[in-house]
């Protein structure tokens, strides 16, 4: 994977020396970065949400904002200076000598405008070409991309576009006039797994033209496939910049080896994925009388009993009993225009207690409205929930509303599932409250204690979630879905959100909270790294329907079904 | 067209039903007023009408029949635009209005046209440079939006007609005669407009479709208008609706103060009057004003806004 | 008063650190609310009291503001005017509001059937446009301050409630609310933890934003003479009667209008500060 090697500073495409960025009069966001790309070679900047490497790509480009203050020792594109360029100066740089492809097109072409428009921009503002020559380059450019019909689709705003396509179409505008550089910020992170697949494909095909690509990225898997170098950045500066391989291989810095450790791909069940989820959580036995689990360390019992077992239905369901089960459910939803849709179709399965069915698939597969179905936030049309064998779905709210405690959730976007007006002490207490308890020890203990086990200070009580990290939020997600004791967690994409290494620390907690209170859990996902290393048995949905259903071990072994393969296919591995 | 004949079928459909409600809502509204209703069509209880004029007053409009009878004959002349006759000026209300209509209508879409250009003007600029410029923006549009339009067209009057005796204090017929009115009207609108206007160009100008195209090379002068205006615009389009009937509503003061004919002062007349088939007769043709151009912001909005075009 | 809402202040800046705006609105409110309730502290004279030999006189020296016809201070009656217009607009964004309310929960919250009901009842309104509601109401009952009061609330009631109702719409969708009710709550908990909390809350800053708006249409509806009548000591009516003067005596119109325009920025700047103060925790 090693990319062509830089005879010498000169012959970069980009360079940049010493690389300062600061707003206002704060303490300075990227602080002194330093790196080259060659023509040709493709090189990644890694690194989790605030770590200045969106800063550094618009500062490349001079984009950075009014009220940011840029220095460097040297800023060269292809050897020339463009360091103090004036605004008109940058102008007439941007999109010929560098061009830049954002996170989802959606948002980043206009959507009031054709993508053909867009694409034409920057021959309208670099060439002297007409309507007509520029017309005919959109054609070109799309074939280019990769994107079918292109003389259907140029009159189309990026809303009608799928997601694939219109990234393609953000692509083709950026590489309209050859720049021998393109910033790519987080190309693919709004994208399906298969669609981002493809798009990388585009990126390597790119590279491979010549063009020097600086990609910019949260994930360490995702650029294992396309760069040929990563430079690992960490509060503002670079820790570790090296060949790929060499990177995610053996990584030297501290943050370098948390994120490749972080990774839950290919990580068996059970597998710490973060140095320490709770710091401070000391390992007491927890609520006595919730359903306890065998004494021996579960990652070991749960992984044996499925590796050895032949059918996991036989496997789990010899040991326990099924605690949820979806039986042929069905939900179509009205579209715009009146047809209906049939999100769900047909899902039956089974949640063995003590064990974590994984759910996965691409948006629109169906998998949200099946964990509504699940919660009874929605009826099915056909077909029926039972939880602990009883009615669920075909019950009334009324009746349903005992059982809810047994029933926890945890959202996607932690921050919307909580009252903005409250405050964390608030929301917990109120979901503690529900349990009518009689003796039961005094709420400011057990607020506590419930912090404890998910991990935070009591100092989060009186602040509001809004105030609170991404993980933060999540913790007290996870605790506000454990105060009314449930046996059963339904996960709806609960990492989704959140960056790498918070993402590992909140698998490792929802690991460690499982095992500890015997919960049975279903884990709803579009990543397939995330559900593997979580789930006991696996699901995988297309368009309502489940493909294929069967212990994790062999579904990602030996997939049976044609569409789980290509999803395996196209699940970014880091190279070992 | 296949698409666009249905929809506009239920536009239309929906301008009727609200055009009826708003005469059956009149009707009833009126038969609200204490005492005979004979009463209150000549003058109200501090009339000295005769009772020979009430007699003929009841026969005319049905007083002495069931209300129910009266609501349909009511809509039935409504339907063949009669829409009565004045007390106080002892003519039809139908044609009265009509030759009415077309003043305000000139002030109101002049006004409409002027505060668009004002709040884009001041939008633009305030967005450009720096903090200064932005706060100075904002303030004018407050300030602007807060002018009560009396208070405004007596200030213009005192400065432009008395201090500098350059524009007429009252309507003189010309254009000259047109600048105060229509400078009264617009200026608070304006600030209005303004301020939604700013508020969304500096959404659209942050959004990542702009960085995009500053990317692609593209100037702050090409950003704007290809793109950052067009967006500005829209929130701005689809309250202008709204906003030209708050014109005609403003016409009331505007057109008394300088003594132009017009809706509004007539209105202001026959409400002071009590003459309640004049006060009928304004009320449902501001309606159906109001009701076209909610219909034509809404074609603008979907002639700016493809995406309005798909579904 | 739509204004306030569809132009809610985007956030620049940090928003806890109080602005020069903002701070001015603040003393402004205070001063008019200190006028409105103790004006004899502010302007000790009466602001009946005639001088017929003092007519006329412009702002010096003992009169700041000018006297009007009769000798009036025009300063005292400007102050002393405060509480009519403060009263009228308080009570007419309640009444406006109270019936916002009512139709806006009626259409948010009823299921189908009401809110397309209400909702078109709403669009009736609007082709009312402005004052043309108060008008018609002032036709019917007559002219007068109870009349014209009733009338402004009437008239910034449709655009209340389509507001609220809006509101509902959206605070009732949200994740949280899914949330409680997958924790077991019951929806009338729901909606009294919830959704009328976050509802209700906003509609402070429209009651501010809208104050400042029906003290302006009061006082038009004044100045046209369908309102409070002069000599009233309230500003619209104060500003009627100046008209006639207007050729001679500007600052009989002048410093009334002033004062309301003061007041309904003060209305806007505070409802704003306190609407980004509520987003931003």
């Amino acid at each position: 994977m090693n990319g062509p090697a830089l005879k010498s500073d000169n012959a970069a495409a980009l360079t940049v020396r010493n690389l300062r960025v600061g707003f206002g009069l704060a303490e300075p966001v990227v602080r002194g970065v330093s790196f080259a790309v060659a023509p040709g070679e493709c090189l990644a900047i890694v690194g989790e949400s605030g770590s200045g490497k969106s800063v550094t790509a618009r500062s490349l480009l001079g984009l950075a904002g009014t009220n940011s203050r840029v220095s460097a020792d040297r800023l060269e594109f292809s050897g020339q200076n463009v360091l103090g360029l004036t605004d008109r100066a940058w102008q007439t740089r941007r999109g010929k000598d560098v061009g830049l492809v954002l996170q989802d097109a959606l948002v980043s072409l206009d959507p009031l405008r054709p993508i053909g428009r867009e694409i034409a921009d920057s021959l309208r503002l670099h060439t002297t070409l007409g309507a007509a020559g520029r017309a005919r380059r959109v054609l070109e450019l799309l074939d280019a991309v990769g994107l079918p019909h292109p003389e259907l689709q140029v009159r189309k705003l990026s809303g009608q576009l799928s997601g694939g396509e219109r990234q393609r179409a953000l692509i083709a505008a950026a590489i309209a006039l050859n720049p021998p550089l393109l910033i790519a910020d987080e190309p693919t992170t709004a994208l399906d797994v298969t669609v981002q697949a493809q798009i990388l494909a585009l990126l390597e095909q790119i590279t491979g033209a010549g063009t020097a690509v600086l990609l910019i990225s949260h994930d360490l898997a995702v650029v294992s496939r396309v760069a040929h170098r990563v430079a690992v950045m960490y509060d503002g500066q670079l820790v570790e910049t090296g060949p790929t391989a060499q990177v995610l291989g053996s990584p030297q810095h501290e943050q370098s080896r948390r994120m490749v450790a972080a990774i839950p791909a290919d990580k068996p069940r059970g597998t710490r994925l973060s140095p320490s989820a709770r710091p401070d959580a000391p390992r007491t036995p927890s609520i006595p009388d919730t359903p306890s689990t065998p004494d021996t360390p579960s990652s070991l019992s749960t992984s044996s009993s499925l590796s050895t077992s032949t059918n996991f239905r036989a496997g789990v369901s010899l040991e326990s009993t099924v605690v949820l089960e979806a039986i042929g459910l069905s939900k179509s939803f009205r579209r715009p225009d009146g047809t209906s849709q049939l999100a769900v179709d047909d899902v039956s399965f089974a949640l063995h207690h003590g064990s974590t069915l994984g759910i996965v698939g691409e948006s629109g597969s169906g998998k949200t409205t099946v964990a509504r179905l699940l919660l009874a936030l929605l009826a099915p049309e056909h077909g029926e929930v039972r939880v602990f064998g009883e009615p669920w779905s075909a019950a009334s709210e009324k009746t349903r509303r005992g059982l809810r405690a047994s029933v926890g959730a945890i959202y996607q976007d932690a921050l919307g599932s909580f009252d903005p007006r409250w405050s964390v002490a608030e929301i917990l207490t109120d979901a503690l409250n529900l349990r009518h308890e009689r003796g039961a020890p005094h709420t400011t203990t057990r607020l506590t204690s419930l912090l404890d086990e998910v991990g935070l200070a009591p100092t989060v009580l009186p602040r509001r979630p809004l105030e609170l990290s991404g993980g933060q939020r999540q913790r007290v997600g996870i605790a506000r879905a454990l105060a009314g004791r449930p046996e059963i967690l339904i996960c709806d994409e609960p990492v989704s959100s959140l960056d790498v290494t918070v993402q590992a620390q909140v698998l490792d907690l929802l690991d460690d909270v499982q095992r500890e209170r015997g919960l049975s859990l279903i884990f709803i996902s579009h990543d397939l790294g995330v559900v593997q290393h979580i789930s006991d048995q696996i699901a995988v949905m297309r368009d309502g329907r489940i493909v294929e259903i069967g212990p994790a071990e062999r579904v990602f072994a030996a997939p049976q079904h044609p569409y789980s393969a290509q999803l395996l296919a196209a699940v970014p591995r880091r190279p070992v | 067209m296949a698409v666009v004949l249905p929809r506009l079928a239920a536009r239309l459909a929906g301008a009727v039903f609200v055009l009826w409600m708003v005469a059956t809502i009149t009707f009833f509204a009126v038969r609200l007023i204490p005492g005979d209703p004979a009463q209150a069509v000549l003058g109200g209880p501090g009339s000295q009408a005769s009772p020979e004029a009430l007699a003929a007053v009841s026969v005319e409009y049905g007083f002495d029949q069931p209300v129910i009878v009266q609501y349909f004959a009511q809509l039935g002349r409504l339907m063949t635009g009669d829409l009565g006759r004045s007390y106080a000026l002892n003519i039809d209300v139908g044609p009265l209005v009509l030759s009415q209509l077309g003043g305000t209508l000139l002030l109101a879409v002049l006004a409409l046209v002027l505060a668009w250009l004002l709040a884009l003007a001041v939008a633009t600029w305030s967005t450009r440079g720096g903090k200064v410029a932005a706060r100075v923006g904002s303030s004018l549009e407050i300030v602007a939006a807060a002018l009560p339009h009396f208070w405004l067209a007596t200030s213009l009057i005192v400065v432009f007609s008395i201090g500098l005796g350059v524009l007429p204090p009252i309507s003189t017929g010309d254009i000259a005669g047109l600048v105060l009115p229509v400078l009264t009207l617009a200026v608070p609108l304006a600030g209005f407009l303004g301020q939604i206007m700013r508020e969304s160009l500096l959404v659209a100008l942050e959004s990542p479709f702009v960085l995009s195209a500053r990317a692609r090379g593209e100037s702050e002068r090409g950003v704007r208008w290809v793109h950052a205006l067009r967006h500005a615009s829209l929130p701005a389009i689809s309250l202008s609706g709204w906003a030209f009937g708050s014109l005609i509503s403003g016409a009331v003061v505007v057109e008394t103060i300088f003594a132009r004919p017009g809706l509004g002062r007539t209105l202001l007349t026959a409400v002071t009057l009590r003459d309640i088939p004049v006060v009928i007769g304004v009320v449902m043709i501001v309606a159906v004003a109001y009701i076209l151009m909610t219909l034509l912001t809404d074609a603008a909005s979907r002639l700016v806004d493809p995406r309005l075009r798909l579904s | 008063m739509q204004a306030g809402l569809a132009a809610q202040s985007r956030q620049s800046g940090p928003s806890r650190r109080l602005g020069v705006a903002e701070a001015t609105a603040g003393v402004l409110a205070l001063l008019l609310v200190a006028s409105a309730v103790v004006p004899q502290l502010l302007a000790p004279g009466d602001p009946l009291a005639i001088d017929p030999l003092s007519a006329f006189q412009p702002p010096n020296f003992a009169h700041g503001f000018g006297t009007d016809e009769s000798g009036r201070d025009i300063y005292t009656r400007v102050v002393h005017g405060t509480q009519y217009s403060l009263v009228i607009g308080a009570a007419a964004t309640a009444i406006g509001l109270g019936l916002g309310i009512v139709l806006g929960t009626l259409a948010g919250m009823l299921g189908r059937v009401i809110d397309f009901t209400v909702n078109r009842f709403l669009e009736v309104l609007f082709a009312f446009p402005g004052l043309l509601l108060a008008l018609l109401f002032i036709v019917i009952f007559g002219p007068g301050v109870v009349t014209a009061t009733i009338a402004v609330g009437l008239s910034t009631a449709p655009g209340y409630a389509r507001i609220i109702r809006a509101q509902l719409i959206t605070v009732r969708s949200q994740a949280f609310v899914e949330a409680a009710t997958v924790l077991g709550r019951t929806r009338w908990q729901i909606l009294l933890r919830h959704i009328l909390p976050n509802t209700l809350a906003p509609l402070f800053v429209l009651a501010t934003l809208g104050i400042g708006q029906a003290i302006v249409w009061a006082a038009t509806l004044s100045y046209l003479g369908l309102g409070a009548e002069p000599p009233t000591a309230e500003w619209g009516a104060m500003l009627s009667a100046g008209r006639t003067y207007i050729t001679s005596a500007w600052w009989m119109s002048f410093f009334p209008g002033l004062f309301i325009v003061l007041t309904a920025v003060t209305a806007t700047v505070l409802g704003r500060s306190i609407d980004r103060r509520m987003r931003h925790v």
